[in-house]
């Protein structure tokens, strides 16, 4: 009895102890045993670095994984008030085109730059699809470092895909449109006589990352969609997925997809190369923006090119051959050993996989279906190595790991597949909330995936979040696939629209040399104020240029005066902070432009054109420290043909230039 | 049995919640240590008394200190003995140690974090020092331009 009474007591102690201690605990632990899979601690660095295109935002945002959170969103196409890209005047050229300044793109597919078929850390780039371009990130900084327009292009989507040494960043034209030095002014249903793709491959500077339009390769009009290049056995080579071989113009949902086969075209772009050597190409005159911002002088310059070198693929054989591809192939992508190319043909029912080792026999045993517009077509089964039979519907992107799998994403039955590229079984399916693009498992189109993650990045959430109205964010979705089943982990809304990403080890890009800041003696900006001593205000006609500087917490100078109704004012603001994560920001009243966000050791500069007298406060906008809300100051704007003088100041009151508003009485007796 | 029963009771609070404690950790990682070993008169940072050796003024070193202290240093920092975001500059190579003044501009963040006399001037300025990324030799210049500016032969 007593022994019972003492076992109860036992046992109710600890029932009670148990819940008195464990309030509910976090919501990883709550929600499922799944979640702290992606759960990272408060203060802990994730593992994987997520380099994600922003779509229809123009940018590039970077997450860590497995957390999903946002790191920082790079602006490189479009504007960014919030950092001044595109606002001020160092990088107003940046967005400079051949159409003039373009403030907005659509940026769908990011690669990072590899060595010997492996992620080097160095670069990443993304593609321009609306005015065809090619950015080039540095990972260093985290910022754009490059743009170059592609001319003889339209809908640049196809890019920016490159080779396994970044030799080249290639970009497929999605739009085939009469040549840039052809008359343009024709019937839009001449398509077929006139309309031509093109292929642009640009060499990647080995040391500097500097592009140059080396070379292009003029193509049948059809629509150039994706690409990947060889690796390995088949380095030198390229593939491009091509839809539209029907060759339409108008009604493409329906008339474009009329055939059971279009093409997957394979480049031998090593030959391309030797041609370009003989001089085979033909000198074309075009007009294409080449950007580039140096970190030295803190500003960008545009420069418009004039001419490419364009080879032709009818006449020189040898450089593309056709390869049949079921139903409008999307995704083109090239397996770890380079030897397995995969085809999804997104209205097909079916996934092809080529062999590289078979598609070469092919060529020499000339086992052609005759051409298409000049170009040989390889007969389908002497370059196919098999089929994925009914994996699912829509497919669209593939994958790889680092054990012999593919992973292909499922557009209409919005789910991901698992299949093995030797047996081309399917191995496991998860669905995906809801109809995913594409896909990226952290180095997934290397020579050694990292595997680990799989990111589905799905184009509609309909019920998944909280409600924000009609517009509804995009998502990503990640699983565990380090097992034989795929296991969703967790779930996060993106930026724009997420189309191809990319994913490195943490450590590849924190230990590639990250800028923390740029030294103010290294500064070569033409506008630099060295100290406050070197800070002055300088009048050009109606120019006034002030050269400023910002420290926690005063600018200098911080009152000016003598700036007149017309005048334009630049300006110039030196952050002379030298210590990681102290930017200040600065703004004025009434700027019809945006806020600079200086970083240490840099020199930005905001236009201003006042369009009023008075007196104009400025500002910092990043909050710098406890009296950064004293980091303000005055600009006194006079009427044109005004008399007062020029003058600037920090931490004196000027003697009174204008009459005291309160006239005293002398007393008489003085 | 009573004894039992606490023990017990004690032994299922820490089994219960154990799965937690691994996390509390994290958060305590980056805690300050104690300030115990603390040494005022030095600071914090690579510089001791025999390291940062005084002789006879350089001008040249000086000179030197003076161009990265108008670049660096003089948005903050008067000469004389007035505060301006800091400190004036007047008489701190007299009330400091040298060693501690090298520590301090070389490494300003964990000393404002631990030096008693710089946490009362914290109050007043309430703007913690920047960490400016000076050089060895930059800071060692900067210390010969404050000896010079009090007076140093």
């Amino acid at each position: 009895m007593n022994k019972i009474k003492y076992c109860y007591i036992l046992l109710l102690c600890f029932l009670l102890t148990t819940l008195l201690n464990c309030k509910p605990k976090n919501a990883s632990t709550a929600a499922s045993g799944d979640a702290e899979k992606a759960y990272v601690a408060p203060g802990k660095y994730d593992a994987f670095y997520n380099f994600v295109s922003g779509g229809f935002s123009g940018q590039m945002s970077v997450y860590g994984l497995p957390s999903g959170r946002l790191l920082r969103v790079i602006p490189v196409f479009s504007v960014d008030p919030e950092k001044s890209w595109g606002y001020s005047e160092e990088t107003k050229p940046m967005l400079n085109t051949s159409h003039g300044f373009v403030p907005w793109d659509d940026l769908h597919h990011v690669q990072l730059s590899k060595t010997n078929g492996e992620y080097d850390g160095r670069w990443a780039f993304g593609n321009a699809n609306n005015t065809p371009r090619v950015a080039r990130i540095d990972l260093k900084t985290f910022r754009t470092a490059e743009i170059i327009e592609l001319p003889n292009s339209a809908g640049n989507h196809s890019s920016p895909f490159i080779t396994e040494n970044t030799e080249y960043v290639v970009a497929g034209t999605r739009f085939s449109v009469p040549p840039d030095d052809a008359n343009g002014d024709i019937p839009i249903n001449t398509y077929k006589q006139n309309f031509k793709g093109t292929l642009s491959f640009i060499s990647v500077g080995k040391a500097d990352g500097k592009m140059d339009l080396s070379f292009q390769i003029q193509c049948p009009g059809v629509n150039f969609d994706l690409s990947r290049a060889g690796k390995g056995k088949s380095h030198g080579w390229f593939f491009f997925s091509c839809y539209n071989t029907e060759q339409a113009n108008t009604l493409l949902e329906v008339n474009a997809s009329q055939k059971d086969k279009d093409f997957i075209m394979a480049v031998n772009w090593k030959k391309a190369e030797e041609y370009l050597k003989a001089g085979k190409g033909r000198k074309q005159s075009v007009k294409y923006a080449h950007n580039t911002y140096s970190d030295a002088t803190h500003s960008a310059t545009s420069e418009i090119k004039t001419e490419v070198t364009v080879l032709d693929s009818k006449e020189l054989a040898d450089i593309c051959y056709f390869i049949p591809c079921p139903k409008s192939p999307h995704g083109c992508d090239v397996d770890p050993t380079g030897e397995y190319i995969v085809g999804s043909g997104k209205l097909a029912a079916l996934i092809p996989v080529f062999s590289f080792d078979k598609m070469i026999k092919a060529i020499a045993d000339k086992a052609y279906d005759g051409n298409f517009d000049g170009i040989p077509v390889i007969k389908y089964e002497a370059a196919l190595y098999g089929e994925v039979k009914k994996p699912g519907l829509g497919p669209l992107h593939t994958e790889f790991d680092a054990k012999g799998n593919a992973y292909t994403s499922f557009f209409v039955s919005s789910e991901v597949v698992k299949w093995n590229i030797k047996d081309l079984k399917v191995l496991d399916r998860v669905p995906t909330y809801y109809s995913v693009g594409h896909l990226c498992i952290p180095g997934g189109d290397s020579k050694t995936p990292y595997g680990k993650y799989l990111i589905a990045y799905n184009k509609i959430t309909k019920d998944r979040y909280l409600p924000t109205g009609p517009e509804l964010a995009q998502s990503a979705q990640l699983y565990d696939i380090s097992g034989d089943k795929m296991q969703m982990i967790l779930d996060f809304p993106t930026i724009g629209e997420p189309h191809y990403a990319q994913a490195a080890p943490a450590d590849l890009i924190k230990n590639n040399g990250q800028l923390k800041i740029f030294k103010i003696a290294e500064n070569k900006s033409i506008y630099k104020a060295n100290g406050e001593a070197e800070t002055k205000v300088v009048r050009e006609g109606n120019k006034v240029h002030v050269y400023m500087t910002a420290i926690r917490s005063h600018f200098a100078p911080d009152n000016i005066e003598g700036i007149k109704f017309g005048d334009e004012v630049y300006f110039h603001v030196t952050n002379l902070e030298q210590d990681w994560d102290v930017p200040h920001g600065f703004s004025v009243k009434g700027a019809n432009n945006a806020e600079l966000l200086i970083m240490p050791g840099e020199t930005s500069t905001l236009k201003w054109v006042p369009d009023r007298t008075g007196i104009f406060p400025m500002y910092c906008t990043d909050f710098c420290s406890a009296l950064h809300q004293e980091m303000q100051g005055y600009v006194r704007v006079s009427p044109a043909g005004s008399s007062v003088p020029l003058s600037f100041s920090v931490g004196k009151n000027n003697p009174a230039a204008i009459p005291t508003p309160a006239p005293v009485a002398v007393p008489a007796n003085k | 049995m009573r004894k039992t029963i606490i023990l017990f009771t004690v032994m299922a609070i820490i089994y219960a919640c154990g799965g937690d404690k691994k996390k509390a950790a994290d958060f305590t990682d980056k805690t300050t240590k104690s300030g115990a070993d603390y040494d005022p008169k030095r600071g914090l940072g690579k510089y001791t008394t025999e390291s940062v050796k005084l002789g006879a003024l350089d001008a040249a070193m000086a000179e030197n200190g003076s161009k990265v202290q108008a670049v660096k240093c003089s948005s903050c920092h008067k000469l004389t003995e007035e505060k301006l975001v800091g400190p004036g500059w007047k008489g701190v190579t007299t009330r400091r140690e040298a060693a501690w003044i090298m520590n301090f501009i070389t490494n300003p963040d964990p000393m404002i974090d631990k030096d008693p006399v710089v946490q009362a001037q914290l109050e007043l300025c309430l703007v913690r020092m920047p960490n400016q990324s000076l050089t060895d030799e930059d800071a060692r210049n900067i210390l010969e331009f404050m000896r010079k500016n009090d007076g140093a032969k």
